[in-house]
């Protein structure tokens, strides 16, 4: 096997002294970089193969090597797992909880090494659980009893347990030679090292998650949204609670091999918050979540292989991190790019309707005896300059709500050279819609609200905009079809609207 | 005589302490079927905790609660619950519908899945209370009255014959808030029990048949007309018996040294 034969090869150096290390950790963002060009402990998966990129693509799509083949399988499972677990942790805002489990099963490893005397021993599971539940434990005992806050009792736990650990292992390292312990699989994950007497741990775990989660579905869901009620129709929340712990803890251990204990609650938190992203659905999520979580494990493990020198642990983690980027951006209902086009469309039809507004009211300025006018008094109207108004016709003439006709402004007795507008009945209708709003919520603000008559055109402003037809037959039926605002002014009916391109609103009626 | 029946609540000398600081001393209280019963007292008085330890999420330190004339933990099934809003996860990705759905769950043993029947029962639930057109909308997208209907029609899915629930009125408009009493008062009329924290007293006695006036100790339990008198309410919201809930926790303290009652 390829990964047994190296994993006996990288080890710490002798000459590497602890605080050396230790400084390290804490400065972990530089070492992922770092660690990029100096192969640390976060190794890439075959370090041998040449070729062009296309033939390492190819080579990796059609999973020949069997080696290769391990690997895949368990990046895949580890990932699905992860992304499932995860559902559940970020849902019920555990993801600092998995986090500080993740470095608490440290110490657990290195006890459960010491006994076995081998990596992959089913004792390094077991010691690793039982440490990680010793961490929650110490966690709650903390909570209990002292005035501390739970995120600074998980802080405690974290590093304490995380310290015991490494200095355990290094510990370990010296005291054997060097020989068996590979410290930095643990803190950063090695993919190489992973071999077929891996896979059962993981597959067990997978079987262990998803069994529990789909047979226990509606116990877990109940008790993560509405403790309260869960335990009021008779439900064991803190024994449920305890599963999904003791789940958690043997899904961090059996992952632990892939992306180390640093970048596992990664694996766990991002999927999920992706998904969560996406629906509102609890088993949605968990599906999403993951399929999601195997996708980037698989292509962590590809870019990894395809540049030949990026660690894959990190890698993995960085392709779920851009998914998850490219969700927030993108997601259809959440995403911030549809929400900012969404709302740049928004921003465009109020500044055309308002430029209709003002097109009305020059318009009202004749009593609707001429059908087209000059620009610029347009431009004065909206106390704006010929240049932003010629922009706004523009705008006008390209959603066909306007036209431009070539001076015959004589009659005017104005600007010569001035610009002729006219509208469109469909420009004209929006144009009257928009008055009509206005009017009609100024009208109904100093009758029903008791405003008084000069403060409520500022409010009329904005409401114009989003006051559906509904709303509008609404106001017209509580203020009994009104012809005329607050000012004296005419509200257009529903007829002037409809009979289009005329002589503007009838008061007659 | 209704006395062979056994009461919906008996209350017997019930004392819940928090951190050996009692919240309730010495509670005696029976409530007869179809009743609509509300509490009632200031801040702090104890309403959310006795319901709770109705429900027997809360151990009591002194005395017993019978459901229906058994222990709290075997009739559970046909107590129904609305909890406060401030305790759910209201980001929680779950639908009006999934709510409904877990009123359901009391009747659905472990491991086994809800039916279509529960399904349809659960969408009769929320047409009742005018929400079906929102049952695909996830809860926290819901106004405060809306979540606060969805609650009532998850309690309705239950079918209980008992219903506790802790202030429903709490942060809801006008028109839920004449729905819920709606509900409440055709509950009691098909003869199920119903007790409700309540903190808004010039409606208390309009939407209560009786009421219960709670202020550590049980200070009255009766009639609303007959309770709600200045005389009570002054006793009830006229301050903490401090002496007792200083020295009254003591016995806590080293309580197996002590007597048993």
């Amino acid at each position: 096997m390829v990964g047994s034969s190296r994993i006996g090869n990288i080890f710490l150096s002798p000459d590497s002294t602890l605080s050396n290390r230790t400084l390290r950790f804490l400065f972990f963002p530089f070492l992922l970089i770092y660690s990029i060009q100096t192969p640390l402990g976060a190794e890439q998966i075959f370090a041998s193969d040449q070729g062009t990129w296309i033939h390492r693509a190819i080579r990796f799509w059609s999973f020949e090597d069997p080696s290769m083949q391990v690997i895949l399988i368990g990046v895949l499972l580890i990932g699905i797992n992860c992304g499932l677990m995860g559902g559940y942790v970020v849902t019920r805002r555990l993801s600092m909880f998995g986090d500080t489990l993740s470095h608490a099963v440290l110490p657990g490893i290195a006890i459960g090494y010491s006994l076995s005397r081998s990596g992959k021993e089913w004792g390094l599971m077991i010691g690793a659980t039982i440490s990680g539940f010793l961490g929650v434990a110490i966690i709650s005992l903390l909570k209990k009893y002292t005035k501390m806050k739970v995120d600074s009792a998980m802080g405690l736990v974290l590093s304490a347990f995380y310290a015991l650990g490494i200095c355990l292992l290094t510990h370990l390292q010296q005291s054997t030679g060097g020989g068996q312990v590979n410290l930095e699989n643990y803190l950063f994950g090695s993919l190489v090292g992973l071999s077929e007497s891996d896979l059962p741990p993981i597959i067990t775990c997978l079987c262990l998650v998803s069994v529990g989660f789909i047979l226990l579905h509606k116990e877990i869901l109940v008790s993560g949204f509405d403790p309260s009620f869960a335990r009021s129709i008779g439900l064991p929340v803190d024994f449920i609670q305890l599963l999904i712990w003791g789940l958690l803890a043997f899904c961090i251990v059996s992952s632990l091999q892939i992306v180390g204990v640093v970048l596992v609650s990664a694996l766990l938190i991002i999927p999920a918050a992706t998904s969560w992203l996406l629906t509102y659905r609890m088993n949605h999520l968990l599906i999403l979540s993951a399929f999601l979580g195997g996708l980037s494990g698989l292509l962590g493990c590809f870019f990894s292989f395809l540049t030949n020198h990026l660690p894959a642990g990190p890698t993995i983690v960085l392709c779920s991190t851009i998914l998850f980027l490219i969700m927030l951006l993108f997601s259809p209902t959440k995403g911030m790019v549809p929400s900012w086009l969404r709302s740049r469309k928004r921003g465009n039809k109020i500044r055309i309707e308002n430029t209709l507004k003002a097109c009305y009211q020059v318009l009202e300025e004749f009593d609707f005896k001429k059908q087209c006018f000059p620009q610029s008094l347009l431009s004065r109207r909206r106390r704006k300059s010929d240049g932003e108004i010629e922009q706004e016709i523009d705008n006008l003439i390209r959603h066909g709500y306007a036209t431009r006709i070539k001076s015959s402004s004589k009659k005017f007795g104005e600007n010569i050279s001035d610009t002729m507008i006219s509208l469109t009945p469909s420009g004209w209708e929006v144009a009257c819609r928009m008055i009509r709003n206005h009017r009609l919520w100024e009208l109904y603000l100093t009758k029903k609200a008791s405003y008084a008559p000069d403060h409520v055109h500022d409010d009329a402003e904005k409401i114009e905009h989003v006051l559906g037809e509904q709303a509008v037959r609404h106001l017209e039926r509580i203020l009994s079809n009104p012809r005329l605002d607050p000012h004296g002014k005419l509200i257009p009916s529903q007829d002037d609207i409809e009979r289009g391109w005329t002589t503007g609103p009838s008061a007659a009626n | 005589m209704k006395a062979s029946l056994p009461f919906p609540i008996e209350i017997h000398d019930l004392t819940v302490a928090y951190q050996q600081k009692p919240v309730l001393y010495g509670i005696d209280l029976v409530v007869e079927e179809g009743s609509l019963v509300g509490i009632i007292g200031p801040n702090g008085a104890g309403k959310s905790t006795l319901i709770k330890t109705v429900m027997g999420m809360i151990k009591p330190e002194d005395g017993y609660i019978k459901i229906f004339g058994e222990k709290n933990t075997k009739s559970i099934t046909r107590i129904g619950y609305v909890p406060q809003r401030e305790s759910v996860d209201w980001d929680f990705p779950v639908t009006a519908m999934d709510v409904v759905l877990m009123g359901r769950f009391g009747h659905t043993g472990w491991f086994q899945k809800i039916s279509k029947r529960d399904r349809n029962f659960a969408a009769e639930c929320l047409e009742q209370m005018n929400m079906l057109p929102f049952a695909n909308r996830q809860i926290g997208n819901l106004s405060g009255g809306q979540q606060q209907r969805v609650f009532l029609a998850r309690a309705l899915a239950q079918q209980s014959d008992l219903y506790l629930m802790d202030e429903p009125f709490e942060g809801v408009d006008a028109v839920t808030e004449k729905s819920i009493v709606d509900l409440l008062k055709q509950l009691r009329d098909q003869g199920k029990t119903l007790m409700v924290v309540h903190h808004d007293l010039s409606t208390a006695q309009e939407y209560f048949d009786q009421l219960a006036l709670l202020n550590l100790r049980l200070v009255a339990y009766g009639n609303s007309s007959e309770v709600f008198t200045n005389d009570l309410l002054q006793k009830t919201y006229g301050g903490k018996l401090t002496v007792l809930s200083e020295i009254g926790g003591r016995k806590f303290k080293d309580r197996q040294h002590l007597p048993k009652s």
